[in-house]
Order: structure tokens, then C-alpha cells, then sequence
């Protein structure tokens, strides 16, 4: 299994859809077929259409607000001592989070193939609040579909994505999280794809929806590089990109357009969730040894039991809360291109609890678990190390959590 | 030789009515009720298809979704689906079974194991909800060299050189969707236009057998009845559900069920 260079890692599927031959595919029922083979053509068509990419860029600048701030974290950074801690500040962006930049490319395919209405699934509801504000952007019906658990912990979203205008529908089947909104979705969809576009929320499900996802988060990374030079004048020679990784969206923008370069230079590492410390649920599939299966259309490394039922999954942080991975991430991790790991729950309230105190900054618990990893490793590193966080979400959807986990503050 | 699924076709044939096919969960609502339920329903069938339930089904509605919980919270594993089509198999009165499931099941298993095992227990065809063609062709011919036969599904989605190809490729029987929808959904388009697609299908492939599935009941199994064969699933499902709310046996209200299932095709 190897990577190829100056393919996007996007691209470097076989025929079936499968990276490295293994990951990947489009595991799908036989009436979704045709609106998938349909969606695959008209992407391959729009990514080459000059117009179309000058539309996405305009939205991308004028809507989304890109590009978002790379800040240096002094104070952090000095408390810590060792490496130099960065955050590329993904939450500026329109709506709080990396979801908007998947979420536009998804509307507006969506208006281009002439269907009004688009459904998605969400976990820690910004795909969802992402989803139903380029909906109302441009004019489009939208459903987000949400487990019912979910609903309750991050109600802050939920209140953005009814104020919207989309219908949120609350999904009561198994452990009522992400795993079972996307399998809600999916199920809509296999009913009513004649009129319906969906939006899948992250780098997961069948391939195209990983390809598009990817399409449109790899925005981040092209923001980083330019900003790179314009601190450095070049690319320094030690960075470590560290992303957390649930599906593996925001990771996957951060990154595409470092993989190319040398491990030696730039080190890519994903933060999974481990779930709470004395628990032995998790949702880190890539970094606790899952085995692969088939979940939601692609074959990725998977929380699974024997029989290959799908495991139960834990987290503080819902956007992480999900028992599969990108396909991308598999093949990431099988080549040794990059490293992944996992943060407790409490490591990554510890980091909040951290970057708050010392930087204007909120990062929502999804990307604590990076910095939790970041925390970890700069007092060990040399002063012209580079570690850079993508801080991918803002904290004021988990305020809930926040008041109750972190009463003192 | 000719298959028994084959001959089950032609049974019916010889009465002037199409094969009816029941779809109920392995294990539904335990290992052994659900064994019950096949041996009481068996009379009145042609043939059975028998779900291993998984616990993320991407294209089953509610009634089905409930009762692959249901078995799976009670216990179910894969031997014991296999345990229960190989104690229905001794039924002297036994029709040809076919399992249908999610892939990641069969993986996990391993496919050639897998095989193994259906071939051991007497299943006689597959059907693998999220297997699509042309991804499912190595499969399907491991399938045949085993004597399984592969069960390709067709839907209204699927455009008619894909239709020519995957019937090419398919075996004895061909699994028609109605309409676009997960299963048990209502009845969404006419009879008479699942009748027209099913005609286009038989056209092609007038030798090969061709059932018609998703959304059929009582209500409307009738008005679907010039076909080679129906199968009715989420209509069980939801009548095991509602005797297990209402604290009634399901084993005798589902054999009242699907005998009258069986006399409304005649």
C-alpha cells in the first residue's frame, strides 16, 4: 500500500472506490445506485467547471469568511515551554466550525442539479446548523437528522438549526447518536432520492460523499500553506499538524496539502476520542486497534464486535462521538503517513480548562482533544518546533457541558 | 439439476399462482419462537427468506429495524441463525431458505466460511442488502460454485442497460424493489406500475424468475398477484410486535396471517 505523489489523496481510489484496495467502496443498497452514479458524474463535472469553482471561491471568501486566522498561542506556548504552539482559528468561520465549507459545496450542488431539498445528518449539530444555513442561503428545503441523546447535550446548535428554518428530526433507534442519524438519513434518502439531495456530514459513507467532503475542507489547508509563508517566508523545517479526528473532516482539510512533503518536516497527527478514563467504551477506532468493516457504505476501521455488530460508542464530545473513520484516515494510517492517538474525556477538559485560561481563544471540545495532544508533547520538543492545532470548532455550543463538567469557572 | 428454488417456482407455477416468499428476522423475537414461527408458517409458503439481524441496517424501516433489535438484544449470533435454518431444514415439509443481510456480517465471518456454512445448514440462496452490482460479481460467483444462489435486486432507480447487465449476471431468481423506499414502506406507486417495470424485466429475462418485494400486505397482495412471486416481510414484523404488546402468541398469529396471505394469491 503506498501514496502517490501530486495525486490528490482524494483521487487515489481504484475503480471501485477503494483506497489502498481496501478502504473505501460504496457498499450501497441498490435503489441508491443511480442517485450516487448521478452525483459522482456531475462532481466530476463541477470540480473541473471554472464558474463553478469561482462561485464556490466566492462564497468561500464573502459567505464562509475565509481565510480564517492562524494565530500564534504565546502565553500557552511560553506556560508550556519547548515547542511553539500555533492554531490555525477554523471557527472563525461563518457559523462557528469547518462543517460550513462541506455544507456550501453541498448546497450549491445541490441547486445546480435542480433539487429544493437536501437533508444531512449531524452529531454535534454544527454539520447540521452548517447545512440548514446554506440552506436558507440558497433558498433549499432542509431536514437534519440528529440522535435524540445528541439533541439534548448540544442544544445550542439545535436552537440555531430550528431558527433556520430546517426540521430537525430526532432519530430514537439504538444508542441515539451520530452512528444512528446517519443511518436515519441514509434511510430517508433510499426513499425519497428522486427529489432529495443528502449531504453526508464528515469524510465518511460511500465514496463520493468522502470525495466532495474532502473537496471542500481541503480549503484549510490551502489557507495554512500561504499563511506559512507569509510568517516564515517558507515552510519551516519541523511542523506537527495536529488535528482531532472523528470522521476525519476538518483533519483531512487541515492536511491535504502537506502530504506530499517528508515526514521528517511535516508530521501529521490525529487525536480520537477515548472516551472517559474508567470507561471502556471509546469512539478511537484508528488508535485502539478496531478491525475493519463495513459501516455507513465504506469499509474503514470500525468499533465492532466479533460478529461484526457495531459497537456502542462514548464521548463528551459528540462531533467525535462515531464508532467508524474516514476511508482516507485507514489509508493514512496504513501507509505511516500520519500517527493517531486518543484523548480522555478529562485530558481534553484539562486542555480546555488550559488554552482558555491563557489565549482569547474557545475551543469546542472536539478540537480539545488536540490540544490536549499538543499539551502533551511541547515541553519535549526544541524551541523552532512548529506544532500547529486546528482549533476546527467553538466552544458555545458545549456550554451545557461546560457548566456541569467545569462548575468552578 | 434443477434448483430447489427452481422447483419451488414451478410448483406454484403448476397451481396458477405466484410463489409467495415470508421474510421474518432470525431469532424474532427468540431462537426459539422465531423456529416456531417457521414451522408453522411453512405449509402455506414456496419459499423463506430469513433476515440475520445487524444493528445498522441502511435500507430497513421501522418494523424490520425492531425486530433485528429485538433478536440481537435477546442474544442472536450468527450460529445460532445457522443453528435455526438447520433444525427448519428437518421439517419434512421445508421450503427452500434464503438468508439476506448486511455485508459487514458476512465479512467478519469470512466469505468462504460463510459459504461453507449455508452450504452445511441447507440455506439456498443469499441475498446482501449493501452488496451492489458490479461490486458483488466475485461474490456471487463464490456463491454459485457453492450452490447458493446470489440474489441480484433491481429497483425502479435502476436504468435499463444496468438492468441488462446485472440480470446477465444473475442466477436463478431476480428480487424486484417496488418502489423507492426502505422496507415496509406504504405502498407509495400503483400496482399496476410495479407491474409495468416487473414486465420489462421479465422481457429480458423471460426464463428467470422475478419477485416483487417492499411494501406488500394483505391489503394489496392480490392486485400483485400475476408475478412470479411476492414476498411480504414488515407486515410479519409489525404483527409480531403487536402480540408481543398485547401479550398474544405469535407463533399462531402469524400462521393466521400468512394463510391468509396465501389465499388471497390464489
Amino acid at each position: 500500500m503506498k501514496l502517490k505523489k501530486n495525486i490528490q489523496l482524494i483521487d487515489q481510489h481504484d475503480k471501485y472506490g477503494f483506497w489502498g484496495g481496501k478502504f473505501g467502496g460504496s457498499y450501497i443498497p441498490e435503489t441508491l445506485k443511480k442517485p450516487i452514479d448521478d452525483l459522482t458524474r456531475e462532481f466530476k463535472k463541477l470540480r473541473k467547471n471554472k464558474s463553478f469553482i469561482k462561485k464556490r471561491d466566492f462564497y468561500f471568501k464573502n459567505y464562509v469568511g475565509s481565510p480564517t486566522r492562524f494565530i500564534k498561542l504565546n502565553k500557552l506556548s511560553e506556560h508550556l515551554g519547548g515547542g511553539q504552539i500555533w492554531a490555525k482559528v477554523v471557527s472563525d468561520a461563518n457559523g462557528g466550525a469547518h462543517k460550513i465549507y462541506n455544507a456550501t459545496v453541498h448546497a450549491l450542488i445541490c441547486k445546480t442539479m435542480g433539487k429544493k431539498y437536501i437533508i444531512g445528518d449531524t452529531g454535534a449539530g454544527y454539520a447540521g446548523k452548517m447545512l440548514s444555513m446554506a440552506a436558507q442561503k440558497f433558498g433549499l428545503k432542509c431536514k437534519i437528522f440528529m440522535g435524540a441523546k445528541d439533541i439534548k447535550r448540544q442544544k445550542p446548535n439545535c436552537d440555531a438549526i430550528r431558527k433556520n428554518g430546517a426540521e430537525i428530526v430526532p432519530v430514537t433507534t439504538g444508542s441515539q447518536t451520530l452512528v444512528d442519524a446517519v443511518s436515519e438519513c441514509m434511510r430517508y434518502w433510499v426513499s425519497n432520492c428522486d427529489t432529495t439531495h443528502m449531504c453526508v456530514g464528515s469524510t465518511v459513507g460511500p465514496n463520493i460523499f468522502v470525495k466532495i467532503c474532502g473537496w471542500s475542507t481541503a480549503q484549510i489547508s490551502r489557507e495554512l500553506k500561504n499563511q506559512l509563508f507569509l510568517e516564515f517566508n517558507k515552510i519551516p523545517k519541523k511542523i506537527k499538524l495536529i488535528n482531532c479526528v472523528g470522521g476525519g473532516s476538518s483533519a483531512y482539510g487541515f492536511w491535504s496539502e502537506f502530504i506530499d512533503f517528508p515526514k521528517s518536516q511535516i508530521e501529521l497527527i490525529g487525536v480520537e476520542a477515548g472516551g472517559p478514563q474508567n470507561s471502556k467504551l471509546h469512539a478511537a477506532p484508528l488508535s485502539r486497534g478496531a478491525k475493519i468493516g463495513i459501516l455507513h457504505g465504506a469499509a474503514s476501521y470500525v468499533c465492532q464486535n466479533k460478529e461484526g455488530q457495531i459497537n456502542e460508542t462514548e464521548s463528551i464530545s459528540a462531533g467525535l462521538d462515531y464508532p467508524g473513520v474516514s476511508p482516507i484516515h485507514c489509508f493514512l494510517k496504513d501507509t505511516k503517513r500520519a500517527k493517531y492517538t486518543f484523548a480522555t474525556d478529562e485530558e481534553a477538559l484539562d486542555a480546555y480548562k488550559l488554552v482558555t485560561k491563557f489565549e482569547k481563544l474557545n475551543p469546542s471540545l472536539e478540537p480539545s482533544h488536540a490540544f490536549a495532544e499538543a499539551i502533551k508533547i511541547a515541553p519535549k520538543l526544541r524551541k523552532d518546533n512548529i506544532i500547529i492545532v486546528n482549533s476546527c470548532g467553538d466552544a458555545k455550543k458545549d456550554r451545557d457541558i461546560l457548566k456541569q463538567r467545569l462548575p468552578i469557572k | 439439476m434443477i434448483s430447489p428454488i427452481s422447483l419451488a417456482f414451478r410448483k406454484a407455477n403448476l397451481k396458477n399462482r405466484p410463489a409467495l416468499l415470508t421474510y421474518t428476522v432470525a431469532g424474532d423475537n427468540n431462537k426459539k419462537k422465531s423456529l416456531e414461527i417457521l414451522n408453522a408458517i411453512t405449509n402455506y409458503i414456496d419459499i423463506c427468506e430469513i433476515g440475520f439481524p445487524h444493528n445498522t441496517p441502511i435500507a430497513d424501516g421501522g418494523q424490520i429495524q425492531t425486530s433485528a433489535y429485538r433478536a440481537i438484544k435477546n442474544g442472536i449470533k450468527i450460529s445460532d441463525v445457522f443453528d435455526i435454518v438447520k433444525k427448519y431444514k428437518k421439517n419434512k415439509n421445508a421450503k427452500p431458505v434464503i438468508l439476506m443481510g448486511y455485508y459487514n456480517m458476512i465479512y467478519q465471518y469470512n466469505e468462504n466460511k460463510f459459504l461453507k456454512k449455508c452450504k452445511e445448514v441447507g440455506v439456498n440462496g443469499l441475498i446482501v442488502v449493501d452488496l451492489p452490482w458490479p461490486e458483488n460479481k466475485k461474490f456471487a460467483r463464490k456463491c454459485k460454485k457453492n450452490l447458493v444462489s446470489f440474489i441480484q435486486l433491481l429497483s425502479p432507480t435502476t436504468s435499463f442497460e444496468r438492468l441488462k447487465k446485472i440480470i446477465k449476471d444473475s442466477h436463478d431468481m431476480i428480487y424486484y424493489i417496488s418502489m423507492l423506499s426502505t422496507t415496509g414502506g406504504k405502498l407509495k406507486v400503483s400496482p399496476n406500475d410495479i407491474l409495468k417495470n416487473y414486465k420489462k424485466i421479465k422481457k429480458l429475462s423471460p426464463k428467470k424468475k422475478c419477485v416483487i418485494g417492499f411494501g406488500i400486505t394483505e391489503k394489496n397482495i392480490s392486485k400483485l398477484k400475476f408475478s412470479d412471486g411476492l414476498v411480504v416481510g414488515s407486515q410479519i414484523s409489525k404483527e409480531i410486535s403487536r402480540c408481543l404488546n398485547n401479550r398474544q402468541n405469535p407463533v399462531t398469529n402469524v400462521s393466521k396471517l400468512v394463510k391468509n396471505l396465501q389465499n388471497k394469491i390464489i
